[in-house]
């Protein structure tokens, strides 16, 4: 099958790929530019583990054809950290153990994210809610939500 | 499979026209490409409309809304004119899928998937939104109420597609609401659901009420008689019973693991009437 081209912009780097039309953004990923922090869970919309941000939205991308992305801008789980400093997100998630086995952590990371640009100072419900989308089979979520509390503070804060 | 960006309605519904084998039109493709990725359909032709003219946008017309049919759930939410006129409708958008489904998923989508239980659809009906439909012939404008003919089907010939959908203007002393039942609270889909959209006069009284029950028959029903039932009342006891007694009659639901019958007609109708009081008090009504 033939492949295309596809331009787009990954956590701010001009990046060319080639890809099947039938792909998933997930796996174009994961399969051929190695950035594997987005996890396929279900395939299917339902558990949020490929959480990226395209164009300043929170997506599932294995529900995004990779040929979709075109001029998009994405951003995944690999550009949350500057250099060697985490994201508070990231630090507080680690610090407070939110998570267990680690599969849903890069999305609930980049979905919390998006939440707290938009909602800086959400209610538990809020989180809660905003989180539905991101199943996670270990922790039980009261240290997720927890901890999602904890960097907001901390963010507001800053 | 052909991925195609036309550059043109026309040459979009050409192109559909003339296609041989399976096509799908992708708007937030959170179904299409679920259906794709468990090989439920195998496209041989994908079309994607999102880049045309309109389609992304939300624009004031003859004093209602035109929304463009690759409006995503996010975007109509945080459009604010559209909620305080049809809170009704953008509540039944927001309830579909997570933060993430929300993103990509549109209400023309959900109407054209054709499920009995689409969130969107029950309060379209009741607001009497009008779909514009493109397609080989030229442009029609259709009842959102007649575009979904069963599970999973549309009355849509080939060739065509939704481009926009018209929410209309609303008169004044007007409300709308959207309940569903789920068996927890989010991320789940309509064991049954109610849509009421209701116009008061200046004393409160009924004037004009629609009612549209969703996941309790093959498509998304009007219930005129429920309507009729509450025209010329203050919401009172017996014109509530009324009105759930004609929503239970119109239910004609399947049992299924989500839910049986005589639970989803018994819950439309209990949700049919909470709606109704949420449409009631939104029209500045005081019950």
């Amino acid at each position: 099958m033939k492949t295309i081209p596809v331009a787009t912009t990954i956590n701010g780097d001009e990046t060319e790929f080639l890809c099947h039309t039938d792909e998933s953004l997930l796996d174009v990923l994961r399969d051929r530019l190695g950035l594997t922090g987005a996890k396929e869970g279900c395939g299917t919309g339902d558990c949020g583990a490929c959480s990226v941000m395209m164009n300043g939205r929170l997506v599932c991308s294995c529900l995004v054809l990779g040929v979709e992305t075109e001029g998009a801008e994405i951003e995944t789980i690999e550009g949350m950290a500057k250099g060697d400093t985490l994201h508070p997100l990231q630090r507080v998630f680690l610090e407070e153990a939110a998570l267990q086995c680690g599969i849903c952590t890069p999305g609930i990371l980049v979905a919390a994210k998006a939440l707290l640009e938009k909602n800086p100072d959400p209610t538990d419900t809020e989180v809660r809610y905003w989180l539905a989308g991101n199943l996670c089979r270990c922790t039980g979520y009261d240290k997720i939500i927890k901890a999602v509390q904890t960097a907001a503070a901390e963010m507001r804060g800053a | 499979m052909r991925y195609v960006k036309p550059e043109s309605f026309e040459a979009a519904a050409t192109l559909l026209r003339d296609a041989t084998g399976i096509s799908r039109i992708l708007a937030g493709g959170t179904d299409v490409l679920v259906q794709l990725k468990a090989e439920m359909v195998e496209p041989d032709l994908m079309v994607d409309l999102k880049h045309l003219p309109g389609m992304r946008e939300i624009t004031p017309e003859d004093g209602g809304f035109r929304i463009g049919a690759a409006v995503s759930g996010a975007e109509l939410g945080e459009h604010d004119a559209v909620k305080a006129m049809w809170p009704g409708v953008v509540e039944g958008v927001e309830l579909i899928g997570s933060s993430q489904v929300q993103s990509r998923a549109t209400m023309a989508g959900n109407l054209c998937t054709g499920s009995p239980a689409g969130d969107a659809v029950p309060a379209m009906v009741t607001a009497e939104a009008v779909a514009r439909v493109h397609g080989p012939d030229g442009v029609r404008d259709v009842p959102v109420v007649d575009i979904p003919t069963g599970p999973g089907k549309n009355s849509l010939s080939k060739g065509e597609f939704i481009t926009s959908i018209y929410l209309p203007a609303r008169p004044a002393h007007a409300g709308d609401a959207y309940l569903r039942f789920i068996p927890r609270t989010e991320m789940d889909i309509a064991v049954s659901s109610a849509a009421v959209s209701l116009t008061l006069d200046q004393e409160g009284v009924v004037t004009d009420a629609r009612i549209a029950i969703g996941a309790v028959a093959p498509t998304v029903r009007l219930v005129k008689d429920a309507g009729v039932a509450l025209v010329g009342s203050k919401l009172d006891d017996a014109a509530i019973a009324a009105m759930v007694r004609a929503v239970e009659a119109a239910c004609s639901p399947i049992t299924d693991k989500r839910g049986t019958i005589e639970f989803r007609t018994k819950t439309a109708g209990v949700l049919a009437k909470r709606a109704a009081l949420i449409a009631y008090g939104r029209a500045g009504g005081q019950l």
